[in-house]
């Protein structure tokens, strides 16, 4: 096959994955954007059997693989629950950065093949590209480990600092182009595996400082770096696909942080550098005193919502973790059988990925068109009558309107201290991940439902 | 004066982000999770390197050092490629609209 034709089906498949990306504009394309996307990967790996042209028993080996590589995936894709989705999505973004990585270390080993030159003598442009192809693939394949790990619960997910954590990583990454420069300068291997070992480094010091509740913005984040990573090895290999690919991931990757940094109103540095929530946890647990509250039980709420005429349910990452969504549906089922109207609010970074109550909720059968999004439904409150917050606390925290010296100051919640009353699903009055008492918990019109939110949720299936 | 081939590739490559921008801000939030699998699906496109760098080399040599990582690039992003196409399939077929007649 020719350079030229091999160049046009890449630009092809090239365009099938800005369709995919085009068709989740709304859910009823989505679908058929998928097959879009597995259309232009179909045709770039055929495309590129056909250029190598070497049908021998090299490409039986390279099938093998892929059909195990293949097994592998479509095992975890069919078996993974839901709730699951963020550590999944953190776990395939590593295998991505190490692939990166693992390609730029065989362009570096044996340049003819994509014609960069020669060991020893490779093109610098190439130099440059493979480099910085394998950092920021070895950032985001470490990156992503310690990200699983936090998401997994393996590793604890408050953020680990210590003194001198952000000049160590400025002095690292300013090492790392220093090494780069030496690299083109000397053409010597050990500069290039000092490379991936410092960006493998690297990658774990930048994510430890990160607390739990951040992680949408990292994976959005990590997202990003795998695009990045991809565009690099698509220059240094001189293939449009994987070019237009990774510039596709980078940018979708950098909108979902910013996205996630706005909906909590904080910059992405302030974000990236972490240890937030992790300081004013001791100040607020001295100065809380003890303030009435109010509780309920499955009855009371049974009762409150039976006799409403409109419910907005707030998810929020607790529900995930107790595995409510499907109680939750029976219980919104069962109102909807007394007339009652239901619809879901959910706030942009409830849970740990963007959208991940979305797709939680759709899960358990809830109508993406009941689900809707902070501006769309935020007046909605004050002419509903009955909030149900299951699992959420700091994106409902009244404090971010009033409070200058609040951390989360600034940052847009759900007014559901508008409704006229609140059901509050918690299972104590501990404060939420940015480590301060939640001002709705006090109010005259919250009821406290002290429970597992699951369980909670199928007592009042009961009591309907 | 000739146009180095390597401006062509950055032409591409900032036209794509671009793209990639305004098409994703056009993407409804409530596929966000979707979003993210998918580009994960296809950013692993980068195994078209992983087969050239596996099958690099005139007589073909599975132990190859090169080519020994081409192979294991290729396992990872087949992981990804399917694992992550077909997770994307499944959550997608979850939403679904309200049901008129009810």
């Amino acid at each position: 096959m020719s350079a030229n034709l091999l160049a046009i089906f890449y630009l092809i498949s090239g365009i099938l994955f800005i369709l995919a990306l085009r068709g989740l504009s709304s859910p009823e394309t989505s679908r058929q954007g998928n097959l879009f996307g597995i259309l232009g990967m179909a045709i770039a790996i055929v495309v590129t059997f056909l250029s190598v042209g070497n049908f021998s028993i090299g490409f039986l080996y390279v099938l093998g693989f892929l059909v195990i590589g293949g097994s592998v995936g479509a095992f975890i894709a069919y078996k993974i629950p839901m709730t699951a989705m963020p550590e999944l999505v953190a776990g395939f973004h590593s295998l991505v950065g190490l692939a990166a990585v693992f390609v730029a270390i065989s362009a570096f080993l044996n340049p003819e093949v994509f014609n960069l030159g020669s060991p020893g003598d490779i093109k610098i442009a190439s130099l440059i590209e493979m480099s910085l192809g394998a950092a920021i693939g070895a950032i985001t394949f470490t990156g992503s480990i310690i990200a699983f790990l936090k998401l997994r619960g393996i590793m604890s997910g408050s953020p680990i600092t210590f003194t001198g954590q952000h000049f160590l990583n400025l002095f690292l990454g300013l090492f790392l182009l220093g090494i780069i420069f030496y690299l083109c300068k000397t053409q010597t291997d050990s500069w290039f595996w000092t490379i991936i070992v410092i960006s493998f480094l690297l990658g774990i010091l930048l994510i430890i400082p990160i607390g739990g509740a951040d992680m949408p913005v990292v994976i959005s984040m990590l997202n990003s770096y795998s695009g990045w990573a991809a565009a690099g090895i698509g220059f240094t290999l001189e293939n449009t696909a994987l070019i237009i690919t990774g510039a596709l991931v980078g940018s979708s990757g950098a909108i979902l942080s910013y996205i996630m940094c706005k909906g909590m109103n904080r910059s992405f540095f302030n974000v990236i550098l972490g240890g937030f929530g992790a300081t004013d946890q001791s100040t607020s647990q001295t100065d809380k005193e003890q303030k009435p509250v109010k509780s309920g039980n499955a009855d009371d709420a049974a009762f409150l919502m039976k006799n409403a005429s409109s419910v907005i349910i707030v998810p929020g990452y607790g529900m995930a973790v107790a595995q409510a969504q499907h109680a939750l549906r029976e219980m919104v089922d069962g109102l909807k059988k007394n007339g009652v109207k239901v619809t879901y609010a959910i706030h942009p970074v409830a849970g740990r990925m963007p959208g991940h109550m979305n797709v939680l909720l759709a899960e358990a059968n809830v109508p993406y068109d009941e689900v809707f999004e902070l501006e769309e439904i935020n007046n909605d409150f004050a002419n509903c009558d009955v909030a149900y917050v299951i699992g959420a606390n700091d994106v409902t925290n009244p404090v971010a309107k009033t409070d200058p010296q609040s951390p989360i100051y600034g940052m847009p919640i759900l007014d559901v201290e508008k409704s006229k009353s609140v059901l509050f699903v918690k299972r104590s009055l501990s404060p939420g991940y940015a480590g301060i008492d939640n001002d709705l918990f006090y109010r005259d019109n919250t009821l406290m439902l002290f429970a597992d939110a699951k369980k909670m949720t199928e007592d009042i299936v009961k009591n309907l | 004066m000739e146009i180095d081939p390597f401006i062509f590739r950055l032409s591409i490559f900032i036209l794509s982000i671009f793209i990639g921008y305004y098409v994703v801000w056009s993407v409804t939030p409530s596929l966000h999770t979707p979003l993210m699998s998918v580009t994960n699906a296809i950013s692993s496109v980068i195994i078209v390197g992983a087969i050239i760098a596996a099958l690099a080399g005139d007589s073909f040599n599975i132990f190859n050092t090169a080519n020994i990582f081409g192979f294991l690039a290729i396992i990872l992003a087949a992981v990804n490629i399917f694992g992550g196409f077909l997770v994307t399939q499944r959550m997608l077929a979850m939403y679904k609209k309200k049901k008129k007649d009810k």
